[in-house]
């Protein structure tokens, strides 16, 4: 069922739907960008259509509520082991007390990056306990994409159009906004603030400016190949192509003992990125991938390879932030392109 | 030809006083240097049709059109007029191009319009300071930089102002990862480290600089809504005991810092060398003379430091003493 609501209409469903969930949506974070007085867009509770940025993509994705960047999994003391609890940072409203489900609105995409983080938590050996248990909490509202971003392209990924899975979706119409119900239970809270029913299609794109096209075979020849060389003075191995992408699932152990008494402490999961220093470290000081170059190729194949040859699809969804925050101008769709180009030109050589 | 040109009035006018007899050179004033293609293509004109087809980028940011003749500056300051309302310089009377020279033009690095560095918007503020400054023919030099990298050089001013930030850090966002602490390092003052893979920031060391918000990868750290300043106060080139201008106050706001400066003309007026050659001395040798306490009295009237603000009760300043050695070890 969809509906058509003008913005105290929306609010009103908006509270409504607080009553049992707690909405998770990007947020415009005025001056807390990487330069003086620029913003940055990334998640965050809201309360109303008002503090949800509905125009701009966000900088950093959805996934922060799923993989947090920074999460306790449990306490010890001397001889007990305490799991911690909660959801989200300490503080938020998603803290520990209480046990709302969350609706997380994003866009296409992002919804088909669900897929893979939950095909390498859930669906890949064992189940993850402390994903599953934040997992279980959370449900989806789509934003429809009525244009594409610049960077883009999620068309060549195959994920403009979002898969099920969806609660309700929000487009602007006109000076209002435009809903279609999915979850039956939910359409009273829709019906009762809106203006009107209507049929309903949230709007997906149909162009993009960037293409893509990933490699249909990878000769093992590629891992010498030059093309990452470039990389190995271009890239600065920083990590925020890792760090904002929604199909990242990397994470990295922290074990604290506290200092007062170092027989207390906590772990901690926090986001790692296989371009950031110490992501190869093993035990005995070891340290493989030292290159830049070599970071970058392990990254560009786990995105658009190897994760296929385990799960039969690509891990990148195109959503381009890799490419909006790299501060060194490296463009992922780029590499991707020369990949393949130069995986067609090995295939060629060998017939 | 008679040539009976009062110089004095000339130079106040912002021409130069040339060596070549019969030409002067328009000192044009861009505060913050920046300036409008426009202004700079009339700036072109003017030295086309009057100068000798050069131009000339001064130090602080002007643009000086030399060879022009003396009795072509009532025209040339015909034409600087749409220039100088470009600039939006002060200006009471509009018949005389600019109305001193004496406080120089106000210097600024590019700042944050620009530069992923910059803490502030250098260029409004210099634009800002000049409004409340010029005219006036007191030598003053007031300069701004957007972090403390001072590409501005404000080190060199009689006043120097560094942008700076007060770095927020969610320990919730960060990941550990060390690139802040490895920038502060590389980059600047070596005020960050990781303890139990958290950051802790020594605040005592920390400058400001914005250095670790720039490299975090996650937004764990973000800049302060609050631009804060760092003054240096009392820098001077010059013949007898050149010196770089040393930290006053850090964490001061805009306000404050315009106040201070404004103050500061009624305590050249009151202290100057009556002697000083065309009344102009640098006020560091004023402050030197009368002492550091009677300049804070001056300049700090109704001045009402914030709370957060760090005020140097003593000022040491270095600098080779020319006037009474000029040995070379
Ligand atoms: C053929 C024999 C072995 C293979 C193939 C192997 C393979 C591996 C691999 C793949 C890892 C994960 C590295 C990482 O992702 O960080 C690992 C970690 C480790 N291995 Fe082995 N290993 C072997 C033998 C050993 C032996 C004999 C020891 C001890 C004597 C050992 C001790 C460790 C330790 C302590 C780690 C953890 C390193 C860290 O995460 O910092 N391994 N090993
Ligand atoms: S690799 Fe880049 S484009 Fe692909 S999903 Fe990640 S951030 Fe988006
Ligand atoms: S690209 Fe790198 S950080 Fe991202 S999931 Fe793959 S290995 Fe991990
Ligand atoms: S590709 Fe860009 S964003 Fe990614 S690690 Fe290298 S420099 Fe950083
Ligand atoms: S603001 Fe500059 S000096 Fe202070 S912690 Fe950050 S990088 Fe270091
Ligand atoms: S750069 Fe950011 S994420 Fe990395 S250690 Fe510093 S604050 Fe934490």
């Amino acid at each position: 069922m969809g509906y058509v609501l003008d913005k105290e209409g929306l609010n009103r469903t908006l509270d409504a739907l607080s009553e049992d969930f707690l909405l998770y949506a990007p947020v415009r974070k005025v001056g807390e960008g990487r330069f003086t007085d620029v913003d940055v867009v990334r998640y965050d509770f809201v309360r109303s259509v008002d503090d949800i940025e509905l125009d701009a993509k966000s900088d950093y994705s959805f996934k922060e509520i799923l993989t947090p960047l920074s999460q306790t999994l449990f306490y010890f003391t001397e001889d007990e082991v305490h799991e911690a609890g909660g959801l989200g940072a300490p503080g938020s409203p998603a803290g520990t007390a209480d046990d709302r489900p969350v609706i997380v609105f994003l866009r296409a995409c992002d919804l088909h990056a669900v897929r893979r983080l939950d095909q390498m938590y859930l669906g890949n050996g064992p189940t993850d306990t402390f994903y599953a248990r934040i997992r279980d909490r959370v449900r989806f509202a789509l934003l429809g994409c009525d244009h594409a971003f610049a960077s883009c392209f999620c068309l060549d990924m195959g994920t403009n159009v979002a898969p099920e899975g969806w609660l309700f979706s929000l487009d602007r119409a006109g000076e209002g906004f435009a809903c279609s119900v999915a979850d039956d239970a939910l359409a009273p809270a829709f019906a009762a603030n809106a203006q009107g029913e209507k049929d309903v299609t949230p709007a997906h794109v149909t162009e993009n400016e960037v293409h893509v096209r990933v490699p249909s075979k990878v000769p093992n020849s590629i891992y010498k190949d030059p093309l990452w060389d470039e990389y190995d003075s271009r890239c600065i191995e920083c990590g925020r192509c890792c760090i904002v992408c929604p199909t990242c699932t990397c994470f990295t152990m922290q074990d604290v003992f506290y200092t007062d008494n170092g027989r207390v402490g906590e772990r901690r999961r926090v986001q790692a990125s296989c371009m950031i220093d110490g992501y190869t470290d093993v035990a005995g000081g070891a340290s493989y991938r030292k290159k830049a170059g070599e970071r970058m190729r392990f990254k560009v194949l786990h995105k658009v390879w190897d994760f296929r040859q385990r799960f039969g699809y690509d891990m990148c969804v195109g959503c381009g932030r890799c490419d909006d925050v790299c501060p060194e101008y490296i463009s992922f769709a780029a590499i991707v392109n020369k990949l393949t180009d130069a995986c067609e030109c090995e295939e060629a050589k060998d017939e | 030809m008679i040539q009976d040109v009062n110089v004095k009035a000339l130079k106040k006018n912002a021409f130069r006083q040339s060596k070549v007899r019969g030409e002067t050179a328009s000192r044009v004033r861009v505060p913050g240097g920046l300036v409008s293609a426009k202004s700079m293509a009339r700036i072109v004109e003017i030295a086309e049709e009057f100068g000798n087809g050069e131009i000339f980028l001064t130090n602080r940011q002007g643009v000086e059109i030399p060879g022009i003749r003396l009795e072509d500056v009532p025209k040339v300051n015909a034409l600087l007029q749409q220039i100088i309302e470009d600039t939006q310089i002060n200006q009471e009377d509009t018949a005389h191009g600019y109305l001193a020279s004496g406080t120089r033009n106000v210097v600024a690095c590019p700042g944050k319009r620009l530069c992923p560095f910059g803490c502030y918007d250098t260029t409004a503020f210099a634009q800002r300071m000049d409004h409340e400054i010029f005219p006036n023919n007191r030598h003053v030099k007031v300069a701004f930089t957007g972090c403390s990298n001072d590409c501005a050089h404000v080190a060199l001013n009689d006043f120097g102002i560094i942008g700076m930030t007060e770095p927020q850090y969610d320990p919730t966002r960060c990941i550990g990862c060390g690139q802040c602490v490895n920038w502060c390092q590389r980059r600047s003052v070596s005020a960050l480290r990781l303890v139990n893979d958290k950051v802790v920031r020594d605040e005592d060391r920390c400058i400001g600089c914005g250095v670790c918000v720039v490299y975090c990868p996650t937004r764990a750290w973000t800049r302060s809504p609050e631009h804060y300043f760092r003054l240096k106060i009392m820098g001077r080139t010059g013949k007898q005991n050149p010196r770089l201008a040393e930290d006053w106050l850090r964490w001061v706001d805009e306000d404050s810092i315009v106040k201070i400066v404004k103050n500061t003309y009624a305590f050249i007026e009151e202290y100057i060398n009556p002697d000083a050659p065309e009344g102009k001395e640098h006020i560091g040798y004023i402050v030197d003379r009368v002492g550091f306490d009677e300049f804070c009295k001056w300049v700090l009237k109704d001045v009402e430091l914030p709370e957060k603000c760090e005020r140097a009760t003593r000022v040491y300043w270095g600098g080779k003493r020319y006037d009474r050695e000029n040995d070379l070890r």
